[in-house]
């Protein structure tokens, strides 16, 4: 293999890391609070609200229903308002948070449902506030379900960001697309493959690791 | 300290009403231990929740130091929140915080000053026994364990009020009764008032000093321990003293007397001398007794002989004793009058 292309794969994986990294703590600065907001606002929740429970939840369900190619392609004029280009990493990643932050949102929510009831009746009973709930019993007792959330989170981004290359985002997908699919370079394409791969096993392995050290149920 | 003036709670559901608690008037003094007792879906969890407003009332209203707690503002109701804790039968610990942690959840919540908060919940945790589990977590401790940390941390605020929902519930016999003898410790040292809700008998003669009997959302029975144990008024009672069969019947063939032991010495070989003493044979058809710190607690149907004589020295026998029984569901107020 050609200098050139190691130089380039380093480059792809790099550019990758970048947009999945910072596209997940942006989706999840909107996500988490997005998810409690769906979570608290539910008939049976701290703040029980059915209207901004209802609009929340709608909003939610249509970004997630628009496949990830179309959403990408749809919203380019808004990209271009925020970052100036269509092309490249940084255009990558304003798609990838709108695609994401509601899907995180999701996972939130869920981890946030299973906190036991009974330690939320208990925080109440001692005298919390609504917020003291959310920040001092909910969040942290949803802590590792959250990581979990996240492992997978992170996982979906980066197959995300990969598509992202049919239209000109950078990274890997960029490469395995020009090089792989369009000049018929197989073994460029399985190399690409061989990195995605890598680095989802990466994460989740992390993930997991973190999930076990912290959670103090599983002991 | 606590009053209930015509407490009612409807659960409105989308094809039916449940009416949880049914206009339930109700005083709790300060300093007792109040037991409310009663079968499972009686809604005496849900009445125990309005004291500390985690349920709303449909109607009527609920004093604390004669303060009506229904109007009360979020922000106060916050307040007199922490003046009022409660332990739960499934504990309700945070799982991801230590023991100590635990314990101090309250007080920062209250906003009490750091160092205060580190020295309030080591007494506490002197007080419950657990100054080995400081920096343990949840999971790490047994059923008793999880409850003396709930308990400490009900108290960390110093409460007036203890709420006790099904708190020994979950827990072994052995370890029931040593979590009921720290919480009448507490009551006794602190002066804290508690309020027990059980479904055992043995919990309130364990504990109480008065106690509510609760069947349907209504208070069917109140008064002092002795007088609803040994002098069962309604049906729900009767089911709750002697839980198999109620017993009480006789049918033609068979008189069967219900003796109840309250706190006589265990030590006496009281039915044995019976026979003895009466030359009579004695059938024990069914027994539920404890011996709770060297006294009897708890009943025994026996089965009378035919013979009139007999039955009239056995009676004579139990009432020279001062034991209690009663026949048929009719109660023998000479018999209760020596007891009481």
């Amino acid at each position: 293999m050609s200098k050139g292309m190691i130089e380039l794969l380093k480059n792809g994986v790099d550019e990758t890391l970048y947009m999945t990294l910072i596209s997940t703590i942006i989706a999840y600065a909107i996500g988490i609070p997005l998810g409690v907001l769906v979570y608290v606002t539910d008939r049976k929740g701290i703040c029980n609200n059915r209207i901004i429970n209802f609009i929340t939840g709608v909003i939610i369900n249509v970004v997630r229903s628009v496949p990830f190619l179309i959403l990408l392609v749809a919203i380019l004029p808004f990209t271009r308002l925020v970052v100036g280009t269509t092309i490249g990493s940084d255009a990558t990643i304003v798609p990838l948070v709108v695609a994401a932050a509601p899907f995180v949102a999701r996972l939130v929510e869920s981890s946030l449902k299973e906190v036991d009831s009974g330690v939320i009746e208990a925080a109440k009973a001692m005298g919390s506030s609504k917020l003291q709930i959310i920040t001092k019993v909910l969040l942290p007792e949803a802590k590792p379900s959250l990581l979990v959330g996240g492992t997978i989170a992170i996982s979906t981004i980066l197959g995300y960001s990969a598509m992202a290359g049919f239209v000109g985002g950078g990274g890997l997908g960029a490469i395995a697309i020009n090089y792989g699919y369009y000049r018929y370079q197989n073994n460029v394409m399985l190399i690409t493959v061989a990195f995605l791969v890598l680095i989802v096993q990466l994460f989740q392995e992390v993930g997991i690791r973190v999930v076990n050290k912290i959670d103090k149920r599983l002991r | 300290m606590i009053r209930f003036e015509n407490v009612s709670k409807k659960f409105v559901s989308k094809d039916n009403e449940t009416i949880a608690v049914n206009n339930v008037n109700l005083t709790i003094h300060k300093g007792e231990v109040f037991g409310i007792i009663g079968f499972s879906g009686a809604g005496k969890s849900t009445l125990v929740r309005h004291i500390n407003l985690l349920e709303h009332p449909t109607s009527g209203k609920i004093y604390f130091d004669d303060v009506n707690l229904t109007q009360a503002s979020e922000r106060e109701l916050r307040k007199y929140r922490q003046r009022i804790g409660m332990i739960f039968q499934q504990f309700n610990l945070l799982s991801q915080r230590t023991v100590i942690d635990n314990i101090m959840y309250p007080l920062e919540i209250a906003k009490a000053d750091k160092k205060e908060r580190g020295k309030r919940a080591d007494e506490l945790l002197a007080l419950v026994g657990l100054e080995d589990k400081r920096k343990a977590y949840p999971s790490q401790l047994s059923g008793g364990q999880k409850q003396r940390v709930a308990i400490a941390r009900a108290l960390a605020t110093n409460p007036d009020v203890l709420l006790c929902d099904e708190a020994t519930s979950a827990l072994d016999p052995i370890t029931t009764r040593s979590i009921l003898a720290l919480l009448k410790e507490i009551n006794e040292k602190l002066g804290v008032t508690i309020v027990v809700i059980t479904h055992e008998m043995k919990v309130v003669e364990q504990i109480c000093d008065r106690v509510a009997v609760m069947n349907a959302g209504v208070i069917e029975e109140i008064g002092t321990v002795k007088d609803v144990f040994l002098n069962p008024k309604s049906e729900t009672t009767k089911k709750l003293i002697l839980p198999e069969d109620n017993g009480l019947k006789t049918d033609d063939s068979r008189r069967i007397l219900r003796i109840a032991f309250d706190g006589q010495s265990a030590f006496l070989p009281v039915i044995s001398s019976l026979t003895i003493e009466c030359n009579a044979m004695i059938n024990i058809l069914g027994a539920n007794t404890e011996n709770i710190g060297g006294k009897a607690y708890g009943q025994m149907l026996i089965e009378l002989p035919k013979d009139a004589d007999k039955e009239r020295q056995i009676k004579k026998y139990l009432d020279s004793q001062g034991i209690y029984y009663e026949e048929g569901g009719k109660s023998h107020e000479q018999g209760y009058d020596r007891t009481a």
